[in-house]
């Protein structure tokens, strides 16, 4: 029985954008994860996942709701430490560093990993302060430096044109796709390591959408960045590697055109196909 | 206990049980006309509720007649009282008031977001419901309480400990320092106005409660997510998200604050004296009812007297007006947001 | 680059407020909760003894110097208290039906709502003066009438509060089914609706309860004291907060120790009621 056809379009972009040796040589590991395991109190959310995150690529977990794709996204900043019940055990390597073990201030693993959610959260204050919010922690910029930081946070998240003659006005006065645009900004200013994305369009209209992707792209030639997504087709269009979760273990994960086209296990193709989820 | 939206219909629904015409058979016996009474005894009583405040002002200002007529607005400035002579003033009243208010909100407020602040984030879950039980039962003492407690326990420490060394750091200070001047009496307009911070914490604690913790746990997530600590994520994202909340909370305390009478009556000396010094005795318009108006003799006295109370029930009616539409905004402003 | 590590300095200043302004915040609590603590350890040590004397119970108030008890002051209080609650509460359960049964957004359900928070915060001694005013001047004496009038006014707002918030609580497909079955509205409320919120009903009142039992500012114009035995509320009646008031005011030894007794006995009275109140309520929800 023949391949089923993929269920996706490949855009001409992504296809040139990727990084030259994604589909030889090994690229480099930002973070590796080695049997990493999560509890939400006794339930036991993420099995054993090990995994490597290549650096400067966009990696994409996909899979059904409650598979653990946002989980293993915020074990990586370790948004869990907020919360008293939830634990995780085993390793996340960062430069040779155990971020789950390390004893190191969680705030200061924060402004390496930057993440941006769901819904835009835009902070009560200007659209300036927003941008400055996270830079004020680790850096005490005169204010022309800070303009400019906030200048170049904002053209790299393709909102300047639209917001620099109103950087004083409140972050609420935007529309949802630039709200989350600012959160973007915001997230890059304090130039992290690695960008989260938790399901960053879900909340977003379609052209919204579409600019967020397109700036995904143009991201990823300075940070790591990892997406969660419940579109596949939005996976597709995105990442360079794919991950596949169900009920917390990680199924499959490679280049996304071999899960797209050819998934090597028949839950992976059961999803993509969407017999399922 | 706050409240809960209502799904909005009932309203339709119930026009539509009294529009049915004939009610089936087996509810014959209900009938149409106690629907119709019992309908129109509630709206009677919400009509009475509704009435009390503007029958308290209307008679307030009928029993005032007197004064309001010999002194119209110059009541409010004139610091005489003398029930012999038969000269009043509402002046001195009206500052011991403010001031002991004032006093409590300085006092009151910081320590309310303290505790506030205790609760909502730093607080093991475990601990969080009874010690904010704990904290309201502050609410719950009677005011009486406060007062002889504050008389014949507080005074006494106050005025051996406290007043002196207040009277030898911060009376020195010039300018600012007269406010500190002055035997150690223990009781006196700065007693009542600790006092007084005492029983507000429990009120503005629970509104600012109950409003940080209506901020969405995203958005505290994206401040922790740059590498925020908890002290500035509720500094500069929790508190301005819930700043109209939290000056509604504010406003209700001082609301509180300018009406209560026994627990400043024990403590506030009653002397009709108008003094810079916080340590002196003085008095406030709730106190000063409190001890004469059983004994006043004269109508221009009880008119007076009426006036006083006419005046205190304005500016907390109109300060509790205040705290009830800033919170109702942000109702509004919750219901809104996504 | 910024410098993201434990030695860049704006750090560690941040760390360092952080961990000092949580530390404030605990201080904060321990502030208030150490004002808790003095207040009823000082109740309990000056009158406790009190409290366990049987004749504080059956004695009357005394002239000074003479022996006696609170006997007719801790009647008067439950004749007040229990006609002030008589008075309130159907007053208040009935406005709070309509409020959340039949006028749910109309000007008059909107327009109480608002006014009756403001009476609920609204300064007692007011109160006490209204009714001195509209009753107590009219028929020429002080009674418990009057006392427990004022107090009745004080009630209202909190039970018409809880009642509007615990009918709103019950759901609407309980009303439906009701209605379903062809029961006229009236009949729905009373029998369904009243019965769903029993409970949350039931603690309102006894929050009322609560909070007139330690009210003396409204009985200052109104009941005024009785130093005798007397059970006829249209004479001055006696009650425990005036009398506290009296005696602890006064400087008489013996006079303040039984202040001391009525102060532990009504702060007995009211955080039992208030504790009972919070059970019930967490039984319900």
């Amino acid at each position: 029985m023949e391949t089923p056809t993929p269920v996706l379009r490949h855009t001409g972009s992504r296809a040139e954008s990727r990084a030259p040796g994604a589909s030889t040589a090994k690229p480099k590991s930002k973070l590796e994860v080695r049997g990493l395991q999560f509890y939400y109190g006794a339930y036991h959310a993420l099995k054993n996942i090990t995994m490597d995150i290549p650096e400067r690529m966009v990696t994409a977990f996909i899979g059904p709701s409650g598979c653990g794709k946002s989980t293993i996204l915020r074990t990586f900043n370790k948004m869990y430490a907020l919360y008293p019940d939830q634990r995780a055990e085993g390793q996340i390597l960062m430069d040779g560093e155990n971020l789950v073990e390390s004893k190191r201030d969680v705030s200061l693993i924060r402004a390496r990993i930057g993440m941006v959610f769901q819904r835009p959260t835009p902070f009560p204050m200007s659209i300036y302060d927003n941008i400055a919010f996270g830079v004020r922690l680790f850096d005490r910029l005169m204010k022309r430096d800070m303009d400019e930081r906030v200048k170049w946070a904002l053209t790299r998240a393709a909102l300047w044109d639209e917001v620099k003659d109103k950087l004083h006005q409140n972050g609420n006065s935007l529309s949802g796709g630039q709200q989350q645009r600012l959160c973007i900004a915001r997230g890059i200013a304090i130039k992290p390591e690695v960008l989260l994305l938790d399901e960053p369009c879900s909340a977003l209209d379609p052209i919204s959408t579409a600019k967020i992707e397109e700036l995904i792209h143009e991201l990823k030639s300075d940070y790591t960045v990892v997406i969660v997504t419940h579109n596949m087709q939005q996976a597709a269009r995105v990442s360079d590697y794919t991950a596949y979760m169900y009920l917390g273990e990680l199924i499959e994960h490679g280049v996304t055109d071999q899960i797209f086209i050819k998934p090597q296990k028949k839950e992976t193709e059961d999803y993509i196909t969407g017999r399922f989820g | 206990m706050s409240a809960v939206p209502g799904s909005g219909t009932d309203y339709g629904f119930a026009m539509t049980v009294q529009r049915n015409g004939a009610p089936p058979p087996r509810a014959a016996a209900g009938g149409r006309w106690q629907d119709a009474a019992f309908a129109w005894l509630t709206r009677l009583f919400a009509l009475v509720v509704f009435s009390i405040l503007a029958a308290i002002l209307v008679s307030l200002v009928l029993g005032s007649t007197q004064s309001l007529d010999k002194y119209g607005f110059s009541f409010l400035w004139r610091d005489d009282w003398n029930p012999v002579k038969e000269e009043f003033g509402a002046l001195v009243p009206i500052y011991g008031t403010l001031v002991t208010s004032l006093i409590a909100m300085l006092v009151g407020v910081p320590v309310s977001f303290g505790i506030a602040l205790f609760l909502t984030e730093l607080s093991p879950t475990w601990l969080k419901r009874p010690l904010g039980t704990a904290i309201e039962l502050l609410a719950a003492i009677p005011s009486i309480i406060y007062g002889m407690w504050g008389l014949f326990v507080f005074v006494p420490v106050f005025q051996l400990h406290i007043q002196p060394l207040l009277i030898n750091t911060l009376g020195k200070v010039p300018g600012a320092g007269r406010l500190f001047e002055g035997p150690p009496l223990g009781i006196g307009m700065l007693t009542a106005g600790l006092i007084l911070s005492i029983m507000v914490i429990p009120f503005i604690t629970a509104v600012m409660r109950d409003v940080f913790e209506l901020v969405p746990p995203l958005l505290k997530e994206s401040a922790y997510a740059l590498g925020g600590t908890t002290w500035e994520v509720v500094w500069r994202v929790v508190l301005p998200y819930t700043k109209i909340g939290v000056i509604g909370g504010i406003m209700l305390g001082l609301g509180r604050a300018l009406g209560e009478t026994m627990a400043v009556t024990f403590v506030i000396g009653n002397a009709h004296r108008l003094s810079a010094s916080l340590m002196q005795p003085g008095n406030s318009i709730a106190s000063a009812l409190a001890n004469e108006f059983t004994e006043a003799v004269g109508d221009l006295y009880f008119s007076s007297l009426i006036e006083l109370g006419l005046i205190l029930f304005v500016i907390t009616s109109i300060v509790l007006a205040l705290s009830k539409l800033l919170l109702m905004g942000l109702a509004r402003q919750e219901g809104t947001r996504t | 680059m910024s410098d993201i590590s434990a030695a860049n300095p704006l750090y560690r200043a941040r760390k360092r407020r952080n961990v000092l302004m949580l530390a404030v915040s605990a201080v904060a609590l321990a502030f208030g909760l150490f004002w808790l603590v003095w207040i009823l350890a000082t109740l309990l040590y000056e009158g406790g003894s009190a409290l366990l004397r049987v004749s504080l119970y059956y004695q009357m108030t005394p002239p000074p110097g003479a022996d006696g008890g609170l006997a007719n002051a801790i009647v008067g209080s439950l004749l007040m208290v229990g006609a002030g609650t008589l008075i309130g509460t159907p007053v208040g359960i009935l406005a709070g039906t309509y409020l959340a049964e039949y006028g749910r957004s109309g000007w008059l359900a909107s327009g109480t709502r608002f006014l009756n928070d403001i009476l609920l915060s609204a300064p007692s001694i007011v109160i006490g003066l209204f009714v001195y005013s509209v009753y107590v001047a009219q028929v020429g004496h002080f009674s418990g009438w009057a006392g427990s009038l004022a107090l009745g006014l004080l009630v209202i707002p909190v039970v018409v509060r809880t009642t509007d918030d615990m009918l709103k609580l019950v759901p609407d497909s309980l009303r439906e089914a009701a209605a379903a079955l062809g029961c006229p509205q009236w009949k729905m409320i009373v029998m369904v609706t009243y019965r769903a919120a029993r409970a949350g009903i039931v603690t309102g009142i006894l929050l009322a309860v609560a909070r007139i039992s330690g009210e003396t500012a409204p009985l200052l114009f109104t009941s005024l004291n009785n130093q005798f035995w007397s059970l006829d509320m249209n004479r001055p009646m006696a009650n425990l907060p005036i009398v506290i008031f009296q005696f602890a005011m006064s400087p008489y030894e013996d006079w303040q120790r039984l202040a001391w007794g009525g102060a532990a006995l009504i702060t007995l009275a009211v955080l039992a009621l208030n504790i009972a109140a919070r059970v019930l309520f967490r039984k319900t929800v």
